[in-house]
């Protein structure tokens, strides 16, 4: 037990420290990812719903692709591509390889993942709201990113939380995956810990439960904040 | 769904679609494909054993875990649901990484472990792959079947009561069936997310088919022409599943709902 705590301990012999690390890149990876993810979720269900033919098979086919192939799969050909295509622009400015920032790959990689998602869940969402909603608010001459604003946004809010929340988790599990690329996020750290100092199980069992309090933390969260989008509808429970 | 394919913009499409792959096949190297096709169709049976294994013990392991938590006593529905909780809410690289490395870890240490017929088997990646698989499969399907077992209706059970069938008959006859039947086009999705999974256990040394694209990436160096037919593949298999869930669903009388 005393051995446990000295392993996780937050100064140099202990590796808490390093877990503390991990974990908070893999949180900052996992943000963004979702940011992204929900940047280009809005613009591919708003594609999706209201763009041309074309548009909306090109979206089709982003999503399906996406969501049919692993992850792991997908992060590395994303991963190559991008540091190429980064390369060919150092390149053609002159300038040698360029350093790839794991946190900005991570989030690149695993945004583009999440977007697919996004989309599906945002465009359930949209479809959700009550047509007379948008319908009073293009009888009164709101522009389009107004509307956006002021009435589609707010009002498929509620609709999109539980999705969203899922989605979150997943991101939260997936930047695990940028372990077997060899950023150091969590899993990777921990597993370095782990096989430095052999003690597996602590390592693993001690991630694990970072990890859980994540994904517990998380759902308090996105109750109250699903609680808060559901203000003013009618209750099903009544009172 | 042909005729669907046959407006002009899907045609264009096709065709673009056709170029691309034609462009793949001229002017990429694909030099590898001959010396490492035995090794890929391994790779692919390999794939699919462990999706089809996995999910067949899974479901059977789900199946108790759903019925703890949907009308268990509470000894029965607080370990099931902390189980699903604890499998949904960690990453399945780290659960697999767990058993690999920690139980093999452990395992050593006891000379009767290393004694026993099973050892043989134990010193092996597979038997830790198909563990973590099925309980992470496990966990997910725990909580569908939850919520599907809770979804029959309740007249269903009692009219099979009322005509006097025993407690497994009603089970089997009756609640499964129809649970299943309302759980199928989520056990879709989840076992597409299973085929997603299964590249995991390439980190824990065993060769299915994307094992066997990371060895072609480290021998040739060659890059994109293994990940894009890596990618068709499991697009192939991704489509069959798809298709073979809506043939199933197809079949059988609909649900009244």
């Amino acid at each position: 037990m005393e051995q446990t705590l000295e392993l996780l301990s937050l100064s140099p012999p202990g590796w808490g420290a390093n877990l503390l690390r991990g974990l908070a890149a893999s949180i900052q990876i996992a943000l963004g990812a979702f940011g992204f993810g929900l940047i280009i979720g809005f613009f591919g269900a708003m594609g999706k719903l209201y763009g041309s033919p074309w548009v909306r098979d090109l979206l089709e086919v982003y999503t399906t692709v996406v969501r049919a192939v692993p992850e792991l799969v997908l992060i590395l050909i994303l991963y190559y591509v991008g540091t190429d295509i980064l390369n060919n622009i150092a390149g053609a400015m002159g300038r040698g390889p360029v350093e790839i920032n794991g946190i900005a790959a991570g989030i690149w990689v695993l945004g583009i993942v999440q977007g697919a998602y996004s989309t599906e869940i945002l465009r359930g969402a949209i479809r959700a709201i009550p047509p007379g909603q948008t319908e009073a608010a293009r009888a009164y001459g709101m522009p389009r990113a107004l509307m956006a604003r002021r009435v589609t946004i707010p009002a498929m809010t509620a609709f999109a939380i539980p999705g969203l929340a899922n989605l979150w988790l997943i991101a939260t599990k997936d930047t695990a995956l940028l372990a077997v690329v060899g950023f150091s996020e969590l899993t990777l750290e921990t597993r370095q810990a782990a096989q430095t100092t052999r003690a597996y199980f602590t390592f693993f069992l001690a991630a694990g439960f970072l990890y859980l309090m994540v994904t517990l933390f998380s759902g308090v969260i996105f109750a109250r904040i699903e609680k808060w989008a559901r203000r003013g509808q009618p209750s099903h429970r009544g009172g | 769904m042909m005729r669907a394919m046959l407006i002009p913009r899907r045609l264009i499409m096709l065709g673009l679609f056709a170029a691309f792959v034609v462009w793949c096949a001229v002017s990429m190297d694909w030099s590898w494909l001959p010396r490492y096709a035995p090794l890929a169709l391994d790779g692919l049976w390999v794939t699919i054993w462990l999706l089809v294994v996995t999910i067949v013990l899974g479901f059977m392991l789900a199946v108790p875990l759903g019925l703890a938590q949907a009308i268990g006593p509470w000894y029965l529905a607080v370990p099931a649901r902390v189980f699903c909780t604890v499998i949904r809410g960690t990453p399945l690289l780290l659960q697999i990484w767990l058993l690999y490395y920690g139980l093999g870890s452990l395992f050593p240490q006891f000379p009767w472990i290393r004694e026993s017929e099973l050892w043989p088997y134990l010193r092996q990646a597979w038997p830790y792959a198909v563990l973590s698989l099925t309980l992470s499969y496990a966990g997910y399907e725990g909580e569908v079947l939850r919520g599907a077992f809770a979804s029959v209706q309740k007249g269903q059970i009692e009219a099979a009561r009322a005509f006097g069938m025993p407690r497994h008959k009603i089970f089997f006859r009756i609640w499964l069936p129809q649970a299943i039947r309302s759980a199928l086009p989520t056990l879709g999705g989840e076992t597409i997310l299973q085929l997603k999974a299964t590249p995991l256990v390439a980190t824990i040394t065993i060769v299915e088919l994307y094992a066997v694209a990371g060895r072609v990436r480290q021998d040739t160096f060659i890059i994109y022409e293994p990940l894009l037919l890596l990618a068709a593949a499991y697009l192939v298999i991704a489509g069959i599943i798809t298709l073979g869930f809506r043939w199933i669903e197809g079949r059988g009388p609909r649900m009244s709902r």
